[in-house]
């Protein structure tokens, strides 16, 4: 990875493996974005990438792992010349988190939770996303974001 | 990590309370938002300001955090608008609907004004 946008040509893989905590997401934050900012995505899209990894992360913490922090969380980001990819997995035996568009309405008015909109948030940001099973018993979050979005 | 990140100050100008806040909202800001927050008597402080202009980060909990915030003042007939948003947090808030129930300042000023006019 270089220091200048636009500079990383290859394909690179970045690997992480975290303590399952809340605010650790802000580490893999800083790491996406000075990733993406090497691929050359502009500003905007770094500031999405971002928003889209923390709230994986998040997820993953809160739902698969259920907020054991004996449990780990593995991020991996692969990067290529044309897209970054972006797994995050958790190793616990929780759900996924709820595939519904929030209704701002309804949660104004009490008739449901203020929270659950990760998932909501990362589908505004990527390219691709999609659910896969985790390398041990966890699932994992898997995302992409193009350089040029098809 | 896990610590709390956001600082809160309540300032006065123009009969309006400007809560600003700094740092990250998060899950670990309830305090420093709604507990701010619901120290300030509705009676006495109808009209609110936002400062966004010292926050970095925002994440979908701490977004919870001034859905309710937004909803306890409706229902206390509070007007609360917002100021400071990054272009990304602006974009974030309109996603989710936010600004259907506050109105975003390009300054402080302007808030101000807005909400006394």
């Amino acid at each position: 990875m270089t220091d200048r946008p636009g500079e990383a040509k290859g394909l690179h893989t970045i690997e992480m493996t975290v303590p399952s905590r809340l605010g650790v997401e802000k580490v893999i934050m800083a790491v996406a974005s000075r990733a993406a900012f090497s691929m050359g995505f502009d500003e905007a899209r770094v500031e999405g990438i971002k928003t889209a990894v923390s709230e994986a992360c998040i997820n993953a913490v809160e739902h698969g792992n259920q907020g054991d922090e004996t449990l780990s969380l593995k991020v991996s980001m692969t990067l290529d010349p044309d897209a970054m990819e972006i797994l995050a997995a958790d190793e616990g035996r929780g759900g996924r988190p709820e595939n519904t568009a929030p209704d701002i309405d309804r949660k104004m008015r009490g008739e449901e939770t203020p929270r659950g909109l990760g998932l909501f948030l990362i589908k505004q940001f990527v390219d691709e996303v999609d659910f896969v099973q985790g390398a041990d018993e966890g699932n994992a979050i898997r995302m992409v974001f193009r350089l040029k979005p098809s | 990590m896990g610590a709390p990140e956001t600082q809160v100050r309540i300032d006065r100008k123009d009969g309006v309370s400007l809560i600003r806040y700094e740092g990250d909202i998060t899950s670990f800001s309830e305090e420093a938002v709604l507990g701010s927050f619901r120290e300030l008597k509705p009676e006495e402080h109808a009209r609110i300001l936002l400062d966004f202009s010292g926050v970095e980060y925002i994440n979908s909990s701490g977004i919870a955090l001034i859905i309710t915030l937004l909803m306890e003042g409706g229902k206390q007939g509070q007007a609360i608008h917002c100021f400071g948003l990054s272009d990304h947090f602006r974009r974030v808030f309109e996603m989710v609907g936010l600004m259907r129930y506050t109105t975003l300042h390009p300054s402080e000023e302007e808030g101000i004004a807005g909400l006394n006019a």
